[in-house]
């Protein structure tokens, strides 16, 4: 049963209070996109031993979704942020790197 | 109008701590910019009170503010106020993007009374009730159900919940206050 | 014999004694026993009988590790099988009764299974249970189910309360023996907060029993002076009868607490399940002591040499008159000495080691003990009970070189230390040859969400086995805790004890060491599930290497006590049956609970009518007194229908039908979702959300939209409303408000977070009444206040106002095909306007409608439900709603998807009305089948029915389906086999899935 600290709230929330929302920094395919890209947006989802970045929503909280830097194997939390950006933010980076200097960086 | 009611009309449950649905109350949600000079003049005109800060709940001589998420507050005024509030505060805020409504009747509002209020509510609710105080806000969940509460003072909690799960979080908080239950003393 | 002695007892009071029946006989015992040494003291050793063989079973433990002594607890609604009687408080009034032997305890015939024993190895019903397929139904399976299980099912609902507690701390101590409490106070006097909880009602543990120092004080006053520290200390909190269950991530810990389990119907909960979350764990769970395998080790007053000296010291009870000790270790000896304190025999102490040469046995030589270094145990002599032991050389064969007669036989392998918590989590274990035993690395700790060590050990559960040691490492270990969860550095010395001397234990798995098969056939690792060094060696021969895997084959150490005394044996023996080290081997996985826990605890307070959140509409009383028939819709409970005296819920629909399409129907739909959409971007965002173009609606105006997935299937639908320039009102289905609400939420924060929107979900703001039929303008005139004409508000359109004293929002949509009004009014004044509207109409002919009524309404006049017509695989296009999709937009939630080959594909299954020719109605959900079979030999299928009703309007059966070609076919029969039996099939024609006023007259007047 994880904790994560809602960026917005300020709170260490309980995963009761939170949702999960799968991979993060999806890019979105619309109309006029090639069959390839469409269906990688559709389904093909990332699934690493390790450095992950996740979409969560506090949902019975402020209901606002936010991003995770997490390890999936040690469950480890590099940081929560801001879900209105394209990328993890330099300090995350920094934060997974500090721990993980052998990580490739997230892509 | 008198023939308003709310959803339990008072109902109330004397275990070692007292619960007691609190009757009708004016609610407002407002969602614009919370750092907008706009929103701190609507606010303070209808409530009195000044801008909650995150996590935080102020009062003023006619309501109370309460931070709900970066862009949405609740307004606490009295029941018969507040379409006028409404009115009042869309008006103020016509000039910036902002939404006012009234949310009176979607919600329940509970009193839990007692020096063990915190104690109850910990036994349905994930938030770390211990460190709550007058002036502070939390949102979370009691059971299976969405759930705010603040403390009106020390032993004075208050709990606001939707109001169709208003029976279910009335049942819950008696269950938790039933005697015998008490965790410490 | 097994008796109460005339003196001792540490733990109970004789001024308090407690009555009890153990298979309906009446017992006593006394306040502070458990039920275990109040068994003894009334002789009760055999309890119970083993899982397979049936073989009889005496108590072998004092506490949670027991694996023998379970029994089925109370009567009626407090009725439980399986409890552990080491760890059950005694109470006056309990009652109790032994399991799983028939017809009696004493006699029981399954016990058949021992002889076979030779017949029934590891991996027997693996084996036996495999073909015929046809034998499983009346062979295989009536003997298993005859066989399974220990206790009885309860035939009682529960009668107890249950709940949870989350609380919130730095620091939890797990454990309240000597480490516990050293640990407690390092912490407790770091400032931070503390939690430490003991799962029996006695604080200290096994400590007070072993005896020693500390601090120059008796253990047993240390504890009392420890005890008065912690609790005068506001940061601690002591809590008794709560086991720590179990370690999760994040510093998840769950604690079970028995608050009534020895006072039953007291009026508080019987137990508590607290849900902690702290940023560190003491784990001061101590240590278990090993049997040790030696033929017929298993035979009642056999038992663990802790267990006996806890059960003289503790609670005055002797388990026999005559105990031989058998040990590999120093620590037994303190069961010889504690015996012969109290005036008991011990005629021999076995060691099995090659000399005894420690402080503990020197001091048994002196109190006049018979030692015999370098012996073992050949064979337990008895049946029932413990008759005499054959003593041999550990290091021969077995021959009998002497018979001792005794009583009772203390054995130790050793002690395992307790580390269940600290793996639960992840924390890695390692092998301590010098203990023989496997014991937390401190160096791989469980780690939390910051990535640091959250668990941390004290004491014997750290492999800290003298008094000295585990004081010391206990204090540090607090100390350690206290300061990674921010407490103040303590600078207070901790508590000290003087070292012992203690001779090396020595490893013995098997006794003697070159016991043959015979007796390897007698030697139990596991106790309840009757697994024997014999199955282990078998399981390894057959080429189970994986002690995971060899587990799951012997099912050693998967009964009811998880293998607390018989992993480590078993590992033992399984690894020098493969010929690799033991850490080679490795442990099987620990998983929460430690011991078992109620299925109450975990349910807590979601049980009668708080199991769940049922929703409630402001009429939900009025449906209830009126006697409505309810169904969920959601978590929403909806009227079905009124069913009158007399009438059949059938009855009462189609009443319903024909009245509101001839007079006039109430319906309550208040449950539908409202959310407004708001901002300057809002239009844009609506076109995203929903197929159709939302920005051009007129303001006044209505629109039926469509709201799809970015997979492209239909996900929503309902009415939109433009409220003014900026301001959308959403309609969504019953059950949709909040996921449509959190959807809307979530492309607005996550993808388009620079379009100025804002959404709140009113829903419940609102009670929402639909008044439907000929005479529903006819009430609302009546009642006065707006115009509600066709001219000022026709179809399609809304318009704020009064309807009667009600301030209203009044929408002019149908979902009936009847002249249709949906009023809104504040949710308090709902019941209020609710009652109006049925005293009003009384003359009109009013009568309230459910959702059955509801349903055949919109069915007749073909409209679409979700969740009827579409199930997450349709697209609009499937259900001939093209009409609603907007061609012009460059995009929307599901279009590209609705592009791809599999959704253009013109075979796709898609909605036509369907008349059966006989006029009957077509089950739900059938199938139509088509030319030919697939490559399963089954019948192809080309379409199924998504809705199907009698029409009273009609008086024919009526439906809605999905039919391969079907717009193409209209007019064409096509086949829907039963599947009643009957093997009949049911023809239906293609037809126009509006069955009911085609051109829409009746709606638009």
């Amino acid at each position: 049963m994880l904790i994560l600290e809602c960026p917005y709230c300020g709170v260490m929330a309980d995963e009761t209070d939170l949702h999960g929302g799968g991979e993060a920094h999806l890019k979105r395919f619309g109309p006029g996109s090639s069959d390839d890209d469409f269906e990688t947006y559709l389904f093909h989802r990332k699934n690493p031993k390790g450095v992950h970045f996740e979409r969560w929503r506090h949902v019975s909280g402020c209901g606002k979704w936010f991003h995770a830097a997490r390890n999936t194997m040690t469950l480890e939390v590099y940081g929560t942020y801001s879900a209105q950006t394209t990328e993890p933010p330099k300090a995350i980076v920094n934060a997974v790197k500090k721990k993980h200097p052998e990580w490739e960086g997230w892509t | 109008m008198s023939n308003a009611v709310s959803a339990l009309q008072g109902a109330s449950f004397d275990g070692y701590c007292k619960v007691e649905e609190a009757g009708l109350t004016g609610m407002i949600t407002l969602r614009g910019e919370l750092a907008s000079a706009g929103v701190a003049k609507a606010v303070k005109a209808v409530t009195g009170a000044a801008m909650p800060g995150q996590g935080q709940i102020t009062e003023g001589a006619k309501g109370r503010a309460g931070w709900m998420s970066p862009d949405e507050l609740l307004l606490i005024v009295d029941h018969a106020d507040a379409p006028a509030v409404v009115q009042a505060a869309s008006t103020s805020l016509a000039g910036e993007h902002a939404l006012v409504v009234n949310v009176s009747d979607a919600r329940a509002v509970f009193r839990v009374k007692g020096a063990a209020c915190r104690e109850v509510i910990a036994k349905l609710a994930p938030a770390d009730t211990s460190v709550m105080q007058p002036g502070m806000l939390r949102r979370t969940r009691i059971a299976q159900i969405p759930a705010a509460f603040y403390l009106e003072d020390d032993e004075t909690a208050v709990l606001v919940c939707f109001r169709s799960v208003a029976q279910y979080a009335f049942d819950l908080l008696k269950d938790a206050a039933k005697p015998g239950g008490e965790v410490f003393g | 014999m097994s008796t109460r002695l005339a003196q001792g007892g540490r733990l109970i009071d004789r001024s308090k004694p407690k009555n009890f029946t153990f298979n309906g006989k009446r017992m006593k015992g006394y306040e502070g026993d458990t039920l275990a040494a109040a068994l003894l003291g009334e002789n009760q050793m055999l309890v119970g009988r083993s899982f397979k063989y049936h073989r009889p079973r005496g108590i072998v433990a004092s506490g949670a590790e027991e694996p023998n002594a379970l029994v089925n607890m109370g009567q009626g609604g407090r009725f439980e099988p399986n409890q552990r009687v080491t760890t059950t408080e005694l109470f006056d009034g309990l009652t109790c009764t032994s399991q799983n032997h028939w017809p009696s305890l004493e006699f029981d015939v399954g016990v058949v299974n021992n002889y076979a024993a030779r017949f029934l190895p590891a991996g027997f019903y693996y084996k036996t249970f495999m073909a015929p397929a046809a034998a499983w139904k009346h062979v295989f399976e009536p003997i298993v189910r005859q066989s399974a299980g220990l206790g009885k099912v309860p035939t009682e609902a529960d009668v107890d309360r249950y709940e949870h507690f989350y609380y919130h701390t730095d620091v939890v101590v797990i454990g309240g023996g000597v480490a516990g409490l050293a640990a407690a106070l390092a912490a407790g006097r770091s400032g931070a907060k503390v939690l430490v909880m003991e799962q029996t009602h006695h604080w200290g543990g096994r400590a007070p029993v072993d005896g020693g120092e500390i601090d120059g004080q008796s253990v047993e006053d240390w504890i009392a002076a420890t005890l008065a520290e912690l609790e005068g200390m506001e940061n601690v909190t002591l809590r008794t009868r709560m086991m720590g269950s179990g370690v999760y991530d994040h510093g998840y810990v769950l604690g079970y607490e028995r608050v009534a389990d020895h006072t039953p119907g007291d009026g508080r909960p019987r137990h508590r399940l607290w849900r902690i979350r702290t940023k560190q764990i003491v784990t001061a769970t101590g240590a278990i002591e090993r049997p040790l395998s030696f033929a017929g080790n298993d035979i009642p007053g056999v038992m663990l040499a802790s267990a006996v000296r806890d059960y003289v010291v503790n609670w005055g009870v002797s388990i026999g008159d005559r105990t031989v000790v058998v040990t590999n270790n120093d620590d037994a000896y303190r069961t010889a000495l504690a015996l012969k304190e109290a005036g008991l025999e011990v005629p021999v102490i076995l060691d099995a080691r090659d000399e005894a040469t420690g402080p503990l046995a020197e001091a048994a030589r002196d109190a006049g003990i018979r030692v015999e270094p370098g012996r073992a145990i050949a064979k337990v002599n008895g049946g029932k009970r413990v008759t005499g032991v054959s003593i041999c050389l550990q290091a021969g064969e077995g021959a009998a070189l002497e018979e001792i007669p005794c009583d009772a036989v203390a054995m130790s392998g050793g002690w395992s230390p307790v580390v269940h918590l600290w793996s639960h989590c992840g924390g890695k274990l390692i092998w301590d040859e010098a203990q023989a035993h496997f014991r937390p690395d401190p160096d791989r700790a469980p780690t939390g969400h910051d990535g640091e060590a959250f668990v941390v050990t004290a004491g014997a559960a750290s492999g800290a086995m003298s008094l000295a040691d585990t004081l010391e490492n206990a204090y540090e270990a607090g100390k350690t805790a206290a300061k990674a969860a921010g407490g103040k550095a303590v600078r207070k010395a901790g508590p000290k004890a003087e070292a012992e001397e203690a001779q090396p234990m020595a490893p013995v798995w098997i006794m003697p060491q070159g016991a043959g098969p015979q007796k390897r056939m007698k030697m139990w690792l596991d106790y309840q599930n009757d697994v024997k060094v014999s199955d282990v060696q078998l399981a390894a021969r057959e080429g189970y290497e994986s002690v995971e895997h060899t587990k799951r084959y012997t099912t050693l150490g998967m009964a009811t006590d998880q293998g607390k005394l018989s992993n480590i044996n078993g590992l033992a023996v399984l690894s020098d049956a493969l010929g690799q080290p033991i850490p080679a081997t490795g442990t099987t996985t620990f998983r929460p609970p430690y011991t078992p826990i109620s299925f109450g605890a975990i349910a807590g307070e979601a049980r009668h009518e708080i199991f769940q959140p049922i929703r409630r509409t402001p009429m939900h009383q009025w449906h209830e007194e009126a006697g409505a028939y309810m169904e969920p819709v959601g978590h929403w409970r909806r009227p079905y229908c009124y069913a009158k005296p007399g009438e059949t819920n059938e009855q009462a629909v189609h009443r319903e039908v024909l009245n509101t399409r001839e007079r006039l129907g109430l319906l309550d739909a208040s449950t539908l979702g409202k959310l407004i959409v708001k901002g300057p971007d809002a239009g844009k965002f609506m076109d995203m959300m929903y197929t159709n173009m939302m920005s051009t609606l007129a303001v006044g105006k209505c629109r039926y939209g469509l709201m799809c997935t970015e997979n492209g299937f239909l996900s929503d639908d309902g009415v939109v409303a433009r409220i003014d320039e900026d301001t959308w009102l959403c309609h969504t289905t019953s059950g949709g408000a909040d996921r449509i609400h959190a959807w809307m939420e979530e492309w607005l924060q996550t993808e388009w977070w620079d379009w100025k929107v804002y959404v709140a979900n009113v829903t419940e703001q609102f009670a929402q009444v639909a008044v439907v039929g000929p005479n529903a303008r006819k009430l609302l005139e009546k009642l006065g206040g707006m115009n509600v004409s066709k001219e000022t508000l026709p179809f399609m359109q809304w318009a704020d106002g009064k309807i009667g004293d009600f301030d209203a929002r009044v929408y002019r949509i149908s979902f009936s095909g009847e002249l249709s009004y949906e009023i809104a009014v504040p949710a308090s004044q709902g019941r209020a306007f609710w009652d109006t509207l049925l005293e009003a109409g009384e003359e009109l002919g009013v009568m309230p409608y459910g959702t059955e009524c509801l349903h055949i309404m919109r069915a007749e006049k073909g409209f679409i439900m979700i969740g009827d017509e579409t199930d997450g695989t349709v697209i609009p296009q499937d259900l001939g709603l093209n009409w609603a999709i907007s061609k012009k937009k460059e995009d929307f939630l599901g279009k590209r998807a609705q592009l791809r080959s599999h959704m253009t594909d013109p075979a796709r299954w898609k909605l036509v009305g369907l008349e059966t020719l006989d006029g009957s109605v077509l089950p739900d959900g059938a199938y139509a089948v088509g030319e030919g079979d697939n490559v399963h030999g089954q019948r192809n299928m080309i379409g199924r029915v998504t809705s199907t009703y009698y029409s009273p309007t009609l008086k024919k059966g009526i439906a809605m389906g999905l039919i391969k070609h079907g717009p193409d076919r209209m007019g064409e029969v096509v086949d829907f086999p039963t599947v009643d039996g009957s093997n009949t099939v049911i023809k239906a024609r293609i037809c126009d899935p509006v069955f009911y006023d085609k051109d829409g007259e009746k709606q638009n007047v």
